[in-house]
């Protein structure tokens, strides 16, 4: 089925720019310059908080049932913070976000410079020794003194790795939450092209993957009458996987909760009103453990009914998160059916 | 000097009015004025008014400790941890409890009394008990009541050469430096922020900065030390000697780019030796400050001290002044500091 709003081909490039640029969480200046150069020409401001956030705004027509919407998609990434640089020149790490030791082993990763690496192992007895501080980065440093010509305690690494289309579906590393962030430019060019009632701020936030940081100081600052965040999911269509509903393919997966949010009803309702009205392919998402933007946006200030869009991704932190361009089209889709209705007032 | 003081007095957090009220004495006359807010934050502040990026430093004035939880039968306490200690580290200690100060010892059934395996595991604090002298739940009554707050009693002296040990320098070094620092003058609004319960959740800081609302934080801390036997040199946060040590992620905070650069030159141009805090783990007032309003940016800067969240930990005096050194220089460039944040939003 074609998409409504969106242009998948353009999507695609935009998945393809984001996941491949870097910007781990605490190190978003690369992501944030480039994802920059796209929203300048589409929105009324930009500017960037004291976190780092970006926050592009623009501006609605205003009118009965116009509301002050918060659109969140983070741009940082996982990645590795080098903690020590040994005599040798190899260097020990902690992760930033989520990582499993069997994941980073023998992985290549990148410096923000550039400077390339792998990842080595010390020697186990056993496979269940396998640890983060077993683990350590080889960059071809052959003494401390080389190592620290090019990297220092502090600077952090990512997962070296194209994205690479496997059909309708992509594949690659920060598709946690890049594909996010295209859905939030792919969203801007069509308030600019049809105005809709609401004031939208897109925010791409900051260190959501060491703890939904950024998109709090956001949402401080903007006080939304509505959010959403939009993010990736688990799925559960892999062999012998988790028990989950949501699959690759079957449409963008409106979330109902996570460990950090209970979607708000009403925004719920609205998201699964739209998406049934439309014909634009949905699904539900419980997932019983990670959390989003959305968790921490609700609880800012008076409290923000929020809600959360989610494309069912495998792999997710690992070099290898596959998604399917159909779901991140369909949350497109849904976003701007949404944006272009009047909204009624959620405390009404 | 005021460490000496400061590491003797007892101040487990929610519990810290003695200490803030010997701060408020050594800085009083240092500032232009200091409130204490509803959760008992002590917030100073000289040229509030200035022009100028508003800066706020921070130090924690509680430490971990116990806290009475029952009197039993037999008199003796039970008691919970305040904060993160090692179960390993309170059998057979010193202890004083309650406002008055009581006395007592964690006791523990001696080694000719326990079984084979029973001495090769750690005991548990539910398994501890608090001995204060009284023969009955009456007699330790009089003295006691569940809910009383404990520390330990060690006494701050000096050790080698140039080290000093004692309780509490988590952080009572952190506000020794900001007493010491709060006499310099900066053409900016500095406050001096002597925070309350660190310990169990960077809680005080949370509604300090919400109040403070500063343009950017810096928190001044004792952090952990491992250049001790048995651990693996990747293991070792920092070193004793080595200086200050500036912090490039732990659980709560990934600390402002600017801010870190701004420390680490400042060190470089003085001459100040310093090193990096090599480990990402724990947490300072950092990780609530800097997500207060929309966004605070903020970094920590440590004394090394051994032996943090025992009954006695060990310093260096010279990290401790090089310390004070580096936040000076540092407070010295904030017009800079503050021009490099300003252009990374641009």
């Amino acid at each position: 089925m074609a998409a409504l709003y969106a242009d998948v081909q353009h999507l695609e490039q935009l998945v393809r720019a984001f996941a491949q640029a870097f910007g781990p969480s605490g190190h978003e200046d690369p992501i944030r310059a480039l994802i920059r150069r796209y929203v300048e020409p589409l929105a009324d401001q930009v500017s960037v908080d004291a976190l780092g956030n970006l926050i592009a705004f623009v501006r609605g027509r205003g009118g009965p049932g116009a509301r002050r919407v918060m659109l969140a998609a983070h741009m940082d990434e996982i990645g590795l913070m080098v903690t020590h640089i040994d005599d040798k020149g190899f260097l020990r790490f902690a992760p930033i976000g989520g990582h499993g030791p069997a994941t980073l082993v023998g992985q290549r990763v990148v410096f923000a410079d550039g400077t390339a690496g792998v990842i080595g192992v010390e020697k186990l007895d056993d496979v269940k020794d396998l640890k983060l501080d077993r683990l350590f980065i080889d960059i071809g440093a052959e003494d401390r003194a080389a190592a620290e010509g090019r990297v220092q305690v502090g600077s952090a690494a990512v997962f070296a790795r194209e994205v690479t289309a496997a059909g309708s579906r992509l594949t690659g590393k920060a598709l946690d939450d890049r594909s996010g962030c295209a859905v939030l430019v792919e969203v801007m060019r069509h308030l600019r092209a049809e105005s809709v009632p609401h004031d939208v701020y897109c925010v791409f936030s900051v260190q959501e993957e060491v703890g939904l940081r950024g998109a709090r100081t956001a949402a401080y600052a903007i006080a939304p009458d509505l959010a959403l965040a939009v993010d990736v999911t688990a799925s559960g269509d892999t062999p012998k996987g988790e028990t989950l509903n949501m699959q690759l393919g079957k449409g963008t997966a409106i979330k109902v909760k996570d460990n950090s949010l209970i979607a708000h009803p009403w925004v719920r309702q609205l998201l699964v009103d739209a998406a049934r009205a439309h014909g634009i392919p949905y699904q539900m998402e419980v997932l019983p453990y990670g959390g989003t933007d959305a968790g921490a946006i609700h609880l800012t200030r008076s409290g923000v009914p929020a809600g959360a869009l989610s494309i069912p991704t495998r792999y997710l932190h690992t070099p290898a998160e596959m998604l399917d361009l159909r779901d991140v089209a369909a949350t497109v889709d849904l976003l701007v059916t949404v944006l272009r209705q009047p909204l009624p007032d959620p405390a009404a | 000097m005021i460490l000496r003081e400061l590491s003797e007095i007892p101040g487990v957090s929610g519990d810290e009015a003695r200490v803030r009220a010997r701060i408020w004495e050594a800085v009083r006359d240092r500032v232009d004025g200091g409130r204490v807010d509803p959760m008992g934050n002590l917030i100073t502040w000289k040229g509030a008014n200035r022009p100028g990026p508003k800066v706020m430093l921070a130090a924690h004035m509680d430490e971990v400790g116990l806290m009475v939880t029952r009197i039993g039968d037999d008199g003796l306490l039970r008691f919970r941890k305040v904060g993160g200690i090692d179960d390993r580290v309170l059998a057979a200690k010193a202890v004083r409890v309650g406002p008055d100060g009581v006395p007592g010892v964690i006791g523990l059934r001696p080694i000719h009394l326990l079984k084979d395996d029973e001495a090769k595991k750690p005991v548990s604090e539910q398994d501890l008990v608090i001995d204060i002298g009284a023969a009955s739940k009456e007699e330790a009554e009089r003295v006691v009541r569940p809910g009383a707050y404990v520390s330990f009693a060690t006494s701050f002296g000096e050790l080698g050469d140039g080290l000093v040990k004692g309780k509490a320098f988590d952080d009572r070094v952190g506000c020794a430096l900001l007493v010491e620092l709060l006499a310099l003058d900066f053409p900016f609004p500095l406050f001096g922020v002597f925070t309350v319960q660190e310990e169990i959740g960077l809680r005080g800081a949370r509604v300090a900065a919400y109040e403070v609302a500063p343009d950017l934080a810096l928190v001044l801390e004792g952090t952990s030390c491992a250049d001790i036997p048995g651990t693996e040199p990747h293991g070792q946060s920092t070193v004793l000697g080595g200086g200050p040590a500036i912090t490039v992620m732990d659980a709560h905070h990934i600390p402002a780019r600017p801010l870190v650069e701004g420390l680490v030159a400042a060190a470089s141009e003085r001459g100040i030796p310093w090193q990096w805090r090599r480990t990402a783990f724990g947490g300072t007032d950092a990780g609530s400050i800097h997500l207060t309003r929309s966004g605070v940016p903020a970094a920590t800067v440590s004394v090394p001290c051994r032996y943090i969240h025992s009954p006695c930990a060990v310093m260096s005096l010279q990290d401790f002044d090089n310390t004070r050194r580096l936040v000076a220089g540092f407070l010295e460039d904030v017009p800079r500091i503050a021009a490099r944040l300003a252009a990374g939003r641009a």
